[in-house]
């Protein structure tokens, strides 16, 4: 599914340069629900944003799904996350004079999908994530959970092979976050690979696997056993 | 590319963004609404003072000078100064044929005659005029015809009167034409009424009778009062009043050098002077409108980079969705070509009410300033064209700032 070898990736600062991702070798099976985890400023944002096709690496191959992910034009990377990648943020990152349902549309939108093919199926995933009631609420007048899971179906409503998950709890309480994860646990179990940075402990316990880094190298790699998070809900 | 234009998710996303900003956007297009309701108001005002003012000398060949004698200010060939000079008819004929360029010269007598009609009575100016006078000086008739041929040949009594000369010798509504009228004790038949025009270039006119009659019951003979040169519309009205005035003196045994043997009015070069202004004018219109809509595309222009900088993050967000940086930059630039678009056109119709406020204002009636004030629709397709490739570069500006980020910095933003 997803094959990275030998990433390096640095930022200049100033006269030197900061080596943020010194090697990393990594690889995530269809399927697999993947934590990232590290301190702030071990790299793991950015070995996601890389991931993501947000950022290039300076050095090292990344195949994605027998694709060798190089030399992207911006184009190119656009029209790689749109089929791709979905993306969940911790802010959410919905467009805030946009209602759900415009929202969860829009990468299909970006596909160039007829509008109203491209609305039935955004109401499909948010029916998914329980909201079609709420399409045509503004994110200003829902919730934080409520929130994600509008982004949880944008970023599902591509279809894409990959979800990428930077800190989808850190903006949510406890008991919300719960909810989320076990959302995202109930998409694992439907087959969607997930890749998911976070720094909580017990949220990292909820994936399959656990990758920490540190200093831009990976110091561990190991399957845990999964917690499952609809016991706290 | 078209079928984009004709999407409604563009125009969604258009709408979109200008309702989230609603006052922002239109104060934005405040300032291309003014510049071309500037540039239409003023232009309207422009071309309405020239037709005022060609509807004042519409009727007059305007390619014209007036010559008549004064006195000599020189001695010459024995000659006293201080002599008298007369024009008579074979100068006139001598100019026509020998100075270049000359369309007509047409002479002109004049003078003070006491009029009767029945019991009523007074003094008016008479002039006798051959029919060319008509082609150089249109007159207006309100009833009859103008001098003819044969009114010459024959040294016919006829005579036309001036509007106001009639309301002096007629009774009110009463029949004029065929009448007689005594002048100088000696009957004229009336054949027309006219009426003076706004402008009246030489001494007003208050009847017209036939040239030839004129020399005889004046007891003019060859002399004249003064003469109009009329030049070809493509020939120096200048030059040919040189011409013209140097064959004169030559004629008159004047000195070449004497200024003051004649004196002349070139209608030609005041109206030249005249037309060069309302060039002036509309180039200052054309210059200030443009300028003014410069400064209002820029303003979009500048507006459209903020909003950018604020929509940083989402531009990221829909790039991480997806969005090439093409679509991104062109729905930044139809946003721009929009506003400029519809700021445009509103200032098309509202410099459109205004020219129809002049118009009630100020375009009324005979004597008004501005006639017809308007603008044709080539102008206003002109300044359309001109607003959207402004529009358009002005656009590329801030799309280009917008792509020019990366997706991630944009992301990272908060």
């Amino acid at each position: 599914m997803l094959k990275i070898n030998q990433l390096h990736k640095s930022y200049p600062i100033g006269d030197s340069s900061l080596h943020v991702l010194k090697g990393i070798d990594l690889k995530v099976e269809e399927g697999e629900m993947v934590a990232i985890m590290g301190s702030s400023g071990s790299g793991k944002s950015t070995l996601l944003n890389i991931i993501g096709m947000l950022d290039e690496a300076d050095s090292g191959d990344y195949i994605l799904d027998g694709l060798p992910i190089k030399d992207l034009t911006e184009k190119k990377a656009a029209v790689y996350r749109n089929k791709f990648l979905g993306f969940i943020f911790q802010s959410f990152n919905l467009i805030n004079y946009k209602n759900a349902l415009e929202n969860v549309a829009l990468p299909l939108y970006y596909q160039g999908m007829k509008r109203k093919e491209r609305q039935e199926m955004a109401m499909f995933h948010l029916e998914k994530v329980g909201l079609s009631d709420w399409a045509k609420h503004l994110p200003k007048e829902l919730s934080g959970g409520q929130n994600q899971r509008v982004a949880i179906a944008r970023a599902l409503a591509a279809n894409p092979k990959l979800l990428l998950a930077d800190e989808p709890t850190g903006a949510l309480d406890t008991k919300t976050s719960h909810e989320i994860m076990a959302f995202i646990q109930q998409l694992n179990d439907e087959g969607k690979t997930i890749l998911m940075v976070t720094h909580e402990e017990d949220i990292a316990g909820m994936c399959k696997r656990i990758v920490r880094l540190r200093d831009g190298v990976i110091m561990e790699d190991k399957k845990v056993e999964q917690v499952r998070a609809e016991q706290y809900v | 590319m078209f079928k984009f234009l004709f999407d409604r998710d563009t125009w969604q996303e258009v709408y979109d963004s200008f309702s989230k900003n609603k006052l922002r956007s239109i104060l934005t297009m405040v300032g291309v609404w003014w510049g071309i309701l500037l540039l239409i108001g003023l232009l309207g005002s422009a071309r309405g003072l020239e037709n005022s003012f060609n509807r004042l000398f519409g009727d007059f060949a305007t390619n014209s000078v007036f010559v008549w004698g004064q006195s000599t200010s020189k001695p010459f060939k024995g000659f006293q100064e201080g002599r008298k000079v007369r024009l008579s008819l074979s100068d006139a004929k001598k100019i026509e044929k020998n100075v270049e360029g000359i369309e007509f010269v047409v002479p002109r007598s004049q003078d003070q005659a006491t009029v009767v009609r029945k019991f009523l009575s007074g003094s008016f100016q008479v002039a006798g005029d051959y029919p060319l006078l008509d082609q150089v000086q249109k007159k207006k008739l309100i009833y009859g015809r103008f001098i003819n041929q044969n009114d010459i040949d024959f040294d016919k009594k006829v005579t036309l009167l001036s509007e106001e000369t009639y309301k002096q010798l007629f009774e009110k509504k009463e029949n004029a034409i065929g009448e007689y009228v005594q002048i100088n004790s000696m009957s004229f038949k009336v054949i027309g009424i006219f009426k003076n025009g706004d402008v009246n270039m030489g001494p007003s006119t208050d009847m017209h009778i036939p040239f030839t009659t004129f020399q005889q019951i004046y007891n003019r003979g060859d002399e004249i009062g003064w003469m109009m040169i009329t030049g070809k519309p493509e020939s120096d009205i200048k030059q040919i009043e040189a011409d013209a005035k140097l064959l004169l003196k030559n004629l008159n045994k004047i000195h070449p050098k004497d200024s003051r043997a004649f004196g002349s009015f070139n209608l030609g070069k005041e109206f030249g002077k005249l037309t060069g202004f309302l060039t002036g004018m509309q180039f200052l219109t054309w210059f200030v409108g443009i300028a003014t809509l410069i400064a209002g595309v820029f303003a979009i222009g500048n507006i459209l980079l903020i909003t950018v900088k604020e929509r940083t993050k989402e531009i990221g967000v829909r790039r991480a969705l997806g969005a090439t940086p093409f679509e991104i930059k062109r729905q930044i630039v139809v946003e721009a070509v929009f506003l400029t678009l519809v700021a445009g056109v509103l200032g098309i119709i509202t410099g459109g009410w205004i020219l129809i406020a002049l118009d009630a204002a100020f375009g009324q009636g005979d004597d008004a300033a501005i006639v017809n004030a308007s603008v044709s629709i080539a102008v206003v397709f002109i300044a359309l064209i001109i607003l959207v490739v402004l529009g358009t570069l002005i656009g590329l500006i801030p799309a280009f700032k917008a792509t020019s980020i990366k997706p991630i910095e944009a992301l990272r933003e908060e």
